[in-house]
């Protein structure tokens, strides 16, 4: 099972980002082989829809599951289209997460919040 | 004439200033473009004599057709489209209806659909006439409404147009103040009202626009927006002090100048003094 989660550096000790659309890393975990590796964001710095962006990215990645602290109502969409779990991150450690992941610890996200749309702010 | 009233954030008084200049300017147009919130027919209480429909175009993907080349999903740079199990989603609320995926598509498999963003009012109230400009909640442009709202006024150029703006200086409101002949600026008097002052103050600039400041809420004493206007060489149109009353006329949605001589002198020496600044050619490059 190939996982997603939003990392702030591209380091397995540094923390999960904030925000899924604008984390500048995703690290993608293979629950099978134990491989990892992190890919860049390229989204990061895009205008609007960053968070449908970097949903599309973990869709062509062929991940299984994202952990994140939260998630737009847009990107869950897609996310949700293409059968990808987001699972609720449970601390700022990456590594806290994976092993909670790996031992089923882990809540499904349902707290989709609405994403932040418009010019204004 | 087509005068923009501008402020950075709501609140400041930008509706209070647009609508009671608009009451004493008399044969007058109030175009409300602060679609995402327009509160100045509260003020009027106009009697609508026009609604419009307004509408995009939003993508329509014929899957029958569409290879799934993806050409659409990298080019939209809002990122409006997803590409997930051989299909093309369109996020409606997200799309800005440029239109370039329809003309990029090597299939032609894309297509428009009209989708209904929001609406104009038309109204008059006491020989002004009253347009409002409303979008629809969740919207992510309001641009296309505020085209609408300040296309098609042209020909009743012997009035003198009042243009209350979006707050900010987003590119909503550049297109709302984008064919003014002049701006006022509505600030008021403290630190975080310079802030706001100075976002206003760089758009008019970037534009070219002849301008002006108005200072709402003026009290005795230090006001950091008046020394901010005299340090940029701002022409200041006009004060207005804080008063009690004034603000309880306006939170119940009075129109200050017909409720009280002294407000209506207020705002007649502020026109007076517009007026006087702004060019009386109508500017004719857009
Ligand atoms: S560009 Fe046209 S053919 Fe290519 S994926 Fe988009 S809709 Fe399909
Ligand atoms: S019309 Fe423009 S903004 Fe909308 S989906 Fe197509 S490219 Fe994106």
């Amino acid at each position: 099972m190939r996982i997603a989660i939003p990392s702030d550096e591209k380091n397995i000790d540094s923390s999960i980002c904030v925000s899924f659309g604008r984390t500048p890393y995703f690290l993608i975990y293979d629950t099978d082989t134990k491989i990892r590796e992190f890919i860049d964001n390229s989204t990061a710095a895009s205008s609007g829809g960053a968070g449908i962006k970097a949903a599309q990215i973990l869709v062509d990645e062929k991940t299984d599951a994202l952990i994140t602290p939260r998630c737009g109502e847009n990107a869950a969409d897609v996310l949700k289209s293409a059968d990808i779990k987001i699972y609720k991150s449970i601390s700022s450690s990456i590594k806290d997460n994976i092993d909670a992941f790996v031992s089923g610890k882990l809540c499904l996200l349902d707290e989709i919040h609405p994403g932040f749309h418009g010019h204004r702010k | 004439m087509r005068i923009a009233v501008l402020s950075g954030k709501g609140g400041t008084g930008k509706t209070l200033v647009s609508v009671n200049l608009a009451v004493v300017a008399k044969k007058s147009i109030y175009i409300d473009c602060d679609v995402e919130e327009p509160n100045g027919h509260l003020f009027f209480k106009p009697m609508v004599t026009e609604e419009k429909e307004i509408s995009m175009q939003i993508p329509k993907v014929d899957e029958a057709i569409c290879n799934g080349c993806r050409k659409c999903v990298d080019f939209c740079k809002f990122n409006a489209l997803a590409y997930i199990k051989g299909k093309i989603i369109v996020f409606d609320d997200v799309c800005h209806s440029c239109g370039g995926c329809m003309i990029l598509c090597p299939q032609k498999a894309i297509s428009g659909r009209n989708k209904s963003i929001g609406k104009i009012r038309a109204g008059s109230s006491d020989g002004v006439v009253i347009y409002t400009g409303i979008l629809n909640t969740g919207e992510a442009s309001g641009v296309p409404i505020i085209k609408e709202l300040l296309s098609g006024i042209e020909s009743e150029h012997n009035k003198t147009i009042f243009i209350d703006c979006p707050p900010g200086s987003a590119c909503i409101v550049m297109e709302s103040i984008k064919d003014a002949d002049y701006c006022i600026l509505v600030a008021e008097p403290t630190l975080f009202g310079v802030h706001n002052l100075n976002m206003v103050y760089e758009l008019v600039k970037l534009f070219n626009k002849p301008f002006g400041a108005v200072l709402n809420k003026c009290l005795e004493g230090e006001n950091p927006a008046e020394k901010f206007c005299i340090e940029k060489d701002i022409r200041i149109l006009g004060k207005i002090p804080f008063d009690r009353q004034l603000g309880t006329l306006n939170s119940n949605a009075k129109i200050a100048v017909k409720e009280n001589k002294k407000y209506e002198e207020q705002f007649s020496t502020l026109l007076d003094a517009i007026i006087k600044e702004a060019p009386y050619e109508t500017a004719t490059n857009t």
